[in-house]
């Protein structure tokens, strides 16, 4: 009976995005409340899911048109699901918030949130999808509307990054695809469960690692690990600031990280003990967008660029935590998908602040903007301490743990380069926090205000929520991240806890 | 296999477009050879010589009959095809408003 709210995670963002248009025809200001009224029962369902597996430590399985697994579609709520769902709809909601007020310089408000509600179904269906065309579908529902989000501005170079950005990861998409027509030749089947009973049988042929390898190609183009990168700094800084923060929050998060795991860990069962070249690949590409990422965030000029960067640095940890493979790691990685979804949503709602007061991103004409917006540069210089990894806040424990999975795994030389390299994110962080807020000369006079109030309750919501995650570790790590983890670390189990016996 | 192998090579032509070519209609065409062969090959792989068609009336006599979820399947993705052309046309085309030519090489405002 209580299953029964899991479709509600897509059906209502679906709903909301044919109603707003409709709607909006008659009074253009019920766009902004249908779908922050959507995201908010979308962050209660989630919120309610997490809380139902706290007494209930199965999964929560609901089976489309009541038909059994290997004919119907199952949607599946575990506690790795519960981990991601809740991330999406926590920064999507304070997103959709922000927007409210930051939208009045654009035209056509309406479009915005549709396409909105159409990412945010793509993302909760996503996480919620037990089956693998269906995850395909929901990773181009999610992937189409973002395309669109990306160009809204329709300028010279939202168009050119939204092109970019689209071809890049369309190419993404059919190799996902293709891995999956492959898969289907082989396993006759598209359920994830029984997928993995049927590749656990087969074993480790060559077609296999074929297939790992264009699933592994199209996720890293989503999650823009480091050779596969090239559209995130344009496609990021050129979206408007609150569909910024969710793709750099979540976003890259849910279709690469959350997608690539769940296929790699609980479909292919592979793991630290039985594919080692997997993992050091992972390990190869998450060191790689740790420095590549942060050097290049040392050079930017703007604002949204220097964020986006930082993004690829911090997925670079998150993919260090999951080749070291280890418990401690992998506990670090998931952390840093709820860290980072926090903070860094909040550095871009802070972006757009500016950007909103000022009319620009470029940090050599902003100064001193302190005085005239303190809640802001508040929010932007804790939200980047916790990105940095400084302690009390939850960027720390993220970062913490994965060193632990490092020294417990013997790659000491990859514990020293995470921790040199969370000093290098402090530094181009506080380079903004300099130029932007806290320089003392006052080359702009111009009449910058605080936000609007809305848009500040956004920032402070996922404000409050950092810090709560930081100084909260420990309830955190025992109800949400351990199991999470456990959920990875299990395996092929995956597929007993959802088929049940 | 020999079909499949057909697949593979339209896939990689199409690939060599995309990659290859500054015009961004034909960036465009090659996206679209790419999506038909996969979903070309993604029909091959439930096709079966001599089969019936999955017409199931009896449910004892039909043992032979070609797999029909791949069918389905390709129709969804031919769909996502259509709107993932259609976005990637229409930002052509307003590319084209702002910029007044369609070669990606003079399309170049965004750097490092």
């Amino acid at each position: 009976m209580e299953t029964t709210f899991l479709p509600l995670l897509v059906v209502l963002p679906m709903l909301a995005a044919f109603l707003i248009p409709l709607f909006a025809k008659l009074w253009q200001r019920s766009a902004d409340l249908i779908a922050n009224a959507v995201g908010a029962a979308l962050l209660g369902l989630s919120v309610f899911g997490a809380v139902c597996l706290f007494t209930d430590s199965h999964a929560i399985v609901y089976r489309l048109g009541g038909w059994a697994p290997t004919l119907g579609i199952t949607l599946v709520f575990d506690h790795l699901t519960a981990l991601v769902a809740m991330a999406v709809n926590v920064v999507g909601f304070a997103a959709l918030l922000f927007s409210v007020r930051y939208l009045d310089r654009y035209t056509g408000r309406w479009k915005f949130f549709a396409l909105f509600m159409l990412v945010l179904a793509g993302l909760n269906g996503v996480t919620i999808t037990g089956d693998l065309f269906n995850l395909f579908v929901f990773v181009e529902i999610a992937a189409v509307s973002s395309y669109a989000l990306v160009a809204f501005g329709t300028d010279f170079d939202e168009l050119e990054a939204g092109f970019k950005y689209m071809v890049i990861g369309e190419i993404g998409g059919i190799a996902v695809l293709l891995g999956i027509a492959l898969l289907y030749a082989k396993a006759s089947a598209l359920n994830m469960a029984v997928v993995s009973q049927v590749m656990a049988e087969l074993g480790h042929t060559p077609l296999f690692w074929f297939i790992v390898a264009l699933f592994l190609v199209g996720f890293a183009v989503k999650m823009a690990m480091v050779p596969f990168h090239a559209w995130l700094p344009d496609a990021h800084p050129s979206a408007p600031a609150p569909v910024s923060a969710l793709l750099s929050g979540v976003f890259i998060k849910v279709l690469g990280v959350y997608a690539m795991c769940r296929v790699m860990f609980n479909v292919f069962g592979l793991s630290r003990a039985n594919a080692p070249v997997f993992f050091d690949l992972l390990l190869a590409f998450g060191v790689l967008s740790i420095v590549a990422g942060g050097l290049l965030a040392y050079a930017q000029k703007d604002y949204k660029r220097l964020l986006a960067y930082s993004s690829i640095s911090q997925i670079g940890y998150i993919l260090i935590g999951l080749g070291i493979g280890n418990y401690w790691a992998i506990v670090g990685a998931l952390f840093h998908v709820l860290a980072h979804a926090l903070s860094k949503g909040l550095l871009f709602l802070t972006s757009g602040s500016v950007e909103h007061a000022t009319g620009t991103r470029d940090l050599d004409k902003l100064s001193g903007l302190e005085k005239k917006m303190p809640l802001t540069a508040w929010s932007y210089l804790l939200g980047s301490l916790s990105l940095a990894g400084v302690p009390p806040f939850a960027g720390f424990f993220s970062k913490f743990f994965v060193v632990i999975g490092a020294v417990q795994a013997k790659l000491y030389w990859l514990a020293i380069l995470a921790a040199l390299f969370s000093t290098v994110t402090l530094g181009y962080l506080v380079k903004v926090a300099n130029s932007a807020f806290f320089s003392r000369k006052d080359r702009d006079p111009s009449a910058a205000h605080e936000s609007p109030a809305t848009m500040v309750l956004a920032m402070l919501a996922l404000l409050v929520l950092t810090l709560v995650l930081g100084i909260g570790f420990k309830p955190a790590l025992d109800q949400l991240v351990g199991p999470a983890a456990q959920v990875l670390l299990n395996g092929l189990g995956y597929a007993r806890s959802v088929l049940g016996g | 296999m020999v079909a499949l192998l057909a697949c593979l090579l339209l896939v990689l032509i199409g690939l060599y477009a995309v990659v290859t070519k500054r015009n961004i209609i034909r960036i465009v065409i090659g996206f679209s050879l790419v999506e038909y062969a996969v979903n070309l090959f993604f029909a091959l792989v439930g096709f079966k010589r001599d089969a019936l068609p999955p017409i199931i009336t009896d449910v004892a006599q039909t043992r032979n009959f070609v797999d029909p979820l791949p069918q389905a399947l390709v129709l969804t993705a031919i769909v996502i095809g259509l709107a993932t052309t259609a976005l990637m046309l229409a930002l052509a085309m307003r590319i084209y408003e702002k910029y007044r030519t369609f070669d990606i090489t003079e399309i170049r405002r965004l750097r490092g």
